[in-house]
């Protein structure tokens, strides 16, 4: 039995992902929420959006903090309430569970989440530095570990234990770069071959250059709204119908297993719960891919295959579009691009465009179900959505 | 033994300065707390002692680094891995005194300390680093 909608998802914007050279983060945000705005003509934003949520992991990039009012100056949503979310590369998706607290607790009807971040700016070993400051310091990142590092770390561990081979990795790749080669607002909109990603240069062994997301900017929206309401906005809404959230260790090594992100896979177990759903009906599914292992790990994590058989879900191409799960059909992190704070929402865009049937060329027909799963830094931080159209 | 020292990560640093891996551990519930923590996560007790933690241990995982931070970059490519140490205590840190292509998930490992960092920058951490318990 399908849950009751949570909440309802009336509109949604995202600015173009990719080296945005001539915009900061506050004018990528203003192309995200300037598209979730013309979707919606019945919403007047400044006097119905009741408060706004908005993801953002560093300061650092742009020297720039206090980005919620930042952003609403920039959108034209002064006096509107604002708050900055930040769970690493899961900030916007912590954003949107904000939105849930507010609505569902009556505190506000209609709320903006979203999330941004502005990063192709800064030197490669600059944006490694920073982002690295999502991995714990003292033990770490003092110990000359990176982003890639650590995800490399799972790698090895996945391969030790489950055999998975460096080959089902890039075919992640290939698979993501496929489907984002369908995508006009996608970074890098074109296909690798498998022989290309196999041979890049190594970032962090075993991780190559095609195993690592992008460094992108970019924003994204969505509006939510009391179910009740969503009418008054569209006829097609899409509904959160379940959710969940959990945090895990800051630190890889304070854990016993490394071949699972455990905070992702309780966010998960509690999402299905809340909406009544098995793997089995997932149709379309954003899985936090910013490393290529992260997504074979988050397909046994959300249970599309069992322990140990990501490497085998990926090769029998359960996981593209016209497969089991359709998965990253937007291109994921790995094509679509990695504006760290603004992908949970990015995620849920996506969905959203499928569950509407407006995602073009990478329409997976007849997706009535679909699930976000965003993890900030090691999995310290995982939250899972699941949505389902009307 | 040093119980006075606070539970924290400069307490754990000042303890590498003497050659030494030194976790908290828990005297109400066993737990061993590495690194140490003012407060137990499991059971909420204060009531903590120090216990040194065993030098050898085994490589759980690891990566090879070869993009890395600017303070890092002089080394690349460098190994850094998890190590489990002999009482169950698990430490990341730089894999040194190897070759590369021979540090492999099992192996055998050993503490060893750097010399005390001169950098006036905080912070004032000294490092430790693993290397093969038996050399090549």
């Amino acid at each position: 039995m399908k849950g009751k909608p949570l909440v309802s998802i009336v509109s949604a914007g995202m600015s173009r992902f990719g080296k945005r050279e001539e915009l900061y983060g506050r004018e990528l945000f203003v192309e995200a929420a300037s598209e979730a705005f013309k979707r919606c003509p019945n919403l007047n934003p400044r006097e119905d959006i009741k408060a706004a949520f908005i993801g953002m992991m560093g300061e650092s990039f742009e020297h720039q903090g206090h980005t919620g009012p930042t952003a609403l100056n920039w959108i034209g949503l002064l006096p509107t309430q604002a708050f900055r979310t930040e769970g690493a590369c899961g900030s916007s998706a912590t954003a949107i569970r904000c939105g849930l607290f507010a609505i569902l607790s009556g505190l506000a009807d209609i709320a903006l989440v979203g999330g941004v971040e502005k990063m192709t700016h800064r030197a490669t070993a600059e944006v490694t530095e920073y982002l690295a400051m999502a991995c714990d310091f003292p033990f770490e990142q003092w110990n000359g570990l990176t982003f890639p590092g650590l995800f490399a770390m799972v790698a090895t561990a996945h391969m030790h234990k489950y055999g998975t081979t460096e080959e089902q990795m890039a075919l992640v790749a290939v698979k993501n770069h496929h489907h984002g080669s369908m995508n006009p607002k996608a970074h890098m909109q074109k296909e690798v071959p498998l022989e290309k990603a196999l041979s890049s240069r190594v970032i962090a062994w075993p991780l190559k250059l095609y195993d690592c997301s992008l460094i992108s900017d970019g924003a994204s929206c969505l509006i939510l709204t009391k179910p009740e309401l969503a009418k008054k906005f569209t006829d097609t809404p899409v509904h959160i119908i379940g959710s969940g959230q959990a945090s895990d260790t800051i630190g890889l090594y304070e854990r016993k297993d490394f071949t699972s992100l455990k905070a992702g896979k309780l966010a998960g177990r509690e999402a299905y719960n809340m909406a009544g759903v098995n793997p089995s009906d997932i149709n379309v599914a954003e899985v936090h891919d910013c490393f290529t292992i992260a997504e074979i790990v988050a397909y046994e994590d959300l249970g599309f295959c069992r322990p140990g058989k990501g490497g085998r879900f990926i090769e029998d191409g359960q996981s593209q579009i016209g497969g089991k799960i359709a998965t990253c059909t937007s291109g994921g992190l790995k094509s679509k691009g990695h504006p760290v704070g603004a992908t949970g929402t990015a995620q849920a865009y996506e969905v959203y465009l499928q569950l509407t049937e407006e995602a073009g060329k990478r329409q997976v027909g007849g997706a009535e179900i679909g699930l976000t799963h965003n993890v900030g830094g090691l999995g310290a931080t995982g939250v899972v959505n699941i949505y389902s159209r009307e | 033994m040093a119980d006075d020292k606070p539970f924290t990560i400069e307490s754990f640093y000042n303890f590498v300065k003497e050659k030494k891996l030194m976790g908290g551990k828990c005297r109400s519930c066993g737990k061993l707390l590495v690194p140490p923590k003012p407060l137990c996560p499991e059971c909420f007790s204060s009531d903590l002692t120090w216990k040194e933690i065993p030098k050898n241990g085994k490589l759980r995982t690891y990566t090879v680094i070869h993009v890395a931070p600017k303070q890092f970059q002089a080394f690349t490519p460098y190994a850094v891995g998890i190590v489990e140490l002999e009482d169950g205590a698990q430490l990341p840190g730089m894999i040194r005194n190897v070759t590369l292509d021979k540090v492999q998930v099992g192996m055998q490992l050993t503490v060893d300390f750097d010399a005390e960092q001169t950098t006036h920058e905080w912070p004032h951490w000294p490092r430790y680093y693993f290397k093969p318990t038996h050399p090549e």
